[in-house]
């Protein structure tokens, strides 16, 4: 294994997380143990439910498929995606509440994570008192904050009630106090999920720069998730998307937080071409995209062997003879996959509007999100160049697949997978 | 203040990794936590720590009335009053660091899914808690000791009673051994909890707390003495009342399966701790 940089304080490799569906076990022992002897027995079980059979046992949930990052010294990075993608788990994988199926993490330093404000604060507890606790809880020692008690009680604004049990405390106080533990704590990485959301605007402001702080004065680590986009751009340096499970972005702040704004209406199954015909330069511009969806799907996720079934319709604005298409396939971070063609499919008249129906096997592109972009073109004659119509982004796919060599880097590699070697 | 210790996260773990190192570290977390747990008990009560005080003394006279009065079971000629007390405190001991420790993942699940401590200080300071508890007890009973001995009663301490470290220390390890494989095995079966605060009533009737081993039939008086805790409480009440005998024999297995269980209980811990939260 490749050893750790210099700078590099957090080594993400191939992290997969995953997680069984359905129910686990049935709560009780009675109920597993008439389930196993059932089974045994060659019998039905007794406590499936009806029409839970597909929640067989390999049916599985990757909520993290095959997550690698480098996070250096320094850095402030948020992590945004929609409910579902995975940045709570990889937040509790780091955080060590809970660990990976697949993979490994190293860091350099101490990590204090904060996925909740106030974790084991106790209400009984005078606000000093949980002081310490926390602090204890987060990984300090007594001494340690006791030197930095009364930065902590100054920085939390809540002098006067310091020594009021914090069951009486309004709610803004008690993140105001929670907060200010964990921004004392010495760890060299800092995990925050979404911390900064309670508190009034000044307080926020008031964490978000002494995290800065901590980051550029003392190189502090800051991973931060959050699904408010101005604290992100206040805080963060460097932003990775995550979806389903994957990094679909990494790297600078608006251009994340565009692709996951945006991905929220990429996921549709139909997209209508009203008023952005010829986004793109054409040769001639003698065909109109107007509407394009899957066919026979509720959502944009291709599992195993399914092939895309597109149906595309568009109006000719002249003849149009010997008319092909080019469907282009890129991965998140816009780079080329692979490409599609299907030639001399179509000729018409123009005024024409004509809806083609087309098949497309993807199954040999792995796991993963994939932008795709249809070129439309022709030639007067075999001889003659092609000359492209229409040029259109299109819908974007999801692919969904348990190859073999699931959860194996051996396959990931790149995004088409292509048959085994064979010995001769 | 530069860190640079690598800390690995991988899927699987060593069958024994004790952690005790990592354990030490948080040793400020383990008296904090005991001294909530203190604060906890008696904040909002009209008696506050005086509960300390009373509960033993509560118990053993309930006792003494049911089984000394009532079922007029023999104490082989001790007071009734401190005979019922020394089985009484040691096992409430042992049942309360079993108890306490059994719970584990399910009562902390909430603060175990958000922040990561090695889980064990939790057991760690589940002993400590009832430690301090059992001491302030056992200081009460010497006291009765010395006013039954001033009074010309048949109290006869004897130099067994330096075993009492020992006893307690594997009374508090074998009782958070079977308190560990509970919460473990509680994170996927509920019921096991319900069948834990039965089963320990259960248990201490068949130990000698209630009665002394020589009021058992001869021959089940081994079988009985088998009993991990039984020898434990028989030696308690031998060093310091004179009553019984000393099954030495008897206590050097309850050592060993002491080890035996707190050895498993920690390997499964260890298992359970790492995935509990996806399974709770």
């Amino acid at each position: 294994m490749t050893e750790m940089n210099e700078n590099c304080v957090i080594k993400i490799e191939n992290l997969s997380k995953e997680y069984r569906l359905g129910a686990i076990g049935s709560g009780t022992l009675r109920h597993d143990l008439q389930s196993w002897y059932a089974k045994k027995r060659g019998k039905e079980d007794p406590n499936q439910r009806i029409g839970a059979m597909q929640y067989t046992k390999g049916d599985s949930f990757l909520a993290l498929d095959g997550v690698n990052l480098e996070v250096n010294r320094g850095e402030r990075i948020g992590i945004i995606g929609a409910n579902g993608a995975g940045k709570s788990t990889l937040l509790k994988i780091l955080s060590r509440i809970t660990s990976p199926t697949e993979g490994r993490v190293r860091f350099k330093g101490r990590i204090a994570s904060m996925l909740e404000v106030g974790t084991g604060f106790h209400a009984e507890l005078t606000g000093r008192e949980n002081i310490y606790l926390n602090g204890a809880i987060l990984g300090m020692s007594r001494d340690e904050v006791t030197s930095k008690i009364d930065s902590i009680i100054e920085f939390s604004e809540c002098e006067k009630f310091i020594d009021t049990p914090v069951k009486r405390y309004s709610s803004g106080m008690f993140v105001k106090l929670a907060f200010s533990v964990a921004a004392h704590l010495d760890a060299e990485i800092m995990i925050m999920d979404e911390v900064l959301a309670v508190g009034d605007m000044r307080f926020q402001k008031k964490c978000i720069k002494k995290m800065r702080d901590l980051a550029t004065e003392e190189d502090r680590t800051v991973l931060y998730v959050s699904h408010n986009m101005n604290t992100i751009r206040d805080l963060c340096d460097r932003c990775i998307v995550l979806d389903h499970g994957k990094i679909v972005f990494d790297g600078d702040v608006e251009e994340a937080i565009k692709i996951y704004l945006g991905s929220a209406n990429e996921n549709f199954r139909a997209l209508e071409y009203v008023g952005n015909e010829h986004k793109y330069h054409c040769d001639r511009n003698d065909l109109c995209l107007r509407f394009v969806r899957y066919t026979a799907k509720e959502d944009n996720i291709f599992y195993d062997d399914e092939p895309v079934l597109l149906e595309l319709t568009w109006e000719n604005k002249a003849d149009i003879k010997n008319l092909c298409l080019r469907v282009e396939v890129s991965d998140y971070r816009r780079y080329p996959v692979t490409a599609f063609v299907v030639e001399n499919f179509y000729s018409g008249k123009k005024g024409e509007t004509y809806t083609a129906n087309l098949k497309i096997d993807v199954s040999k592109i792995v796991r993963g999100g994939y932008y795709t972009r249809y070129v439309f073109y022709s030639r007067k004659n075999a001889a003659a160049p092609f000359e492209t119509l229409e040029v259109a982004d299109g819908l974007t796919f999801r692919r969904r697949k348990p190859d073999k060599y699931q959860n194996t880097w051996q396959k990931a590699w790149g995004s088409i997978e292509m048959n085994d070697i064979e010995v001769v | 203040m530069k860190n640079n210790e690598i800390t690995e996260i991988t899927p699987k773990r060593r069958l024994l990794e004790l952690n005790l190192g990592e354990v030490w570290k948080y040793r400020d977390l383990v008296m904090l936590f005991v001294k909530r747990d203190f604060k906890n008990s008696y904040k909002q009560t009209v008696l506050g720590p005086l509960w300390i005080i009373i509960k033993p003394f509560l118990s053993t006279f309930v006792f003494t009335v049911i089984f000394g009065m009532i079922a007029n079971i023999s104490t082989d000629g001790m007071p009734q009053f401190l005979f019922f007390m020394a089985g009484n405190i040691l096992w409430s001991f042992f049942s309360s660091c079993l108890n306490g420790s059994s719970s584990t993942f399910i009562s902390n699940a909430r603060l175990f899914g958000k922040v990561y401590f090695p889980r064990l200080v939790m057991p760690c300071a589940n002993i400590i808690y009832n430690t301090i508890g059992f001491l302030i007890n056992f200081v009460m009973f010497f006291i009765l000791i010395l006013v039954y001995m001033f009074t010309g009663s048949n109290v006869h301490p004897n130099l067994c009673a330096l075993l009492m470290p020992l006893i307690l220390l594997s009374s508090a390890l074998l009782g958070t051994g079977c308190g560990l494989i509970v919460s473990s095995v509680t994170t996927k079966y509920r019921d096991l909890g319900v069948l834990v605060s039965f089963g320990v009533t259960l248990w201490m009737y068949i130990t000698p707390v209630v009665y002394p081993v020589s009021q058992v039939p001869p021959p089940f008086r081994s079988i009985a003495l088998l009993n991990p805790v039984a020898p434990l409480v028989e030696t308690f009440r031998y060093g310091f009342l004179g009553s019984g005998t000393f099954p030495w024999k008897y206590l050097i297995l309850s050592f060993a399966v002491t080890a035996i269980v707190l050895l498993f209980g920690i390997i499964v811990f260890n298992k359970v701790e790492k995935n509990f939260i996806d399974t709770v």
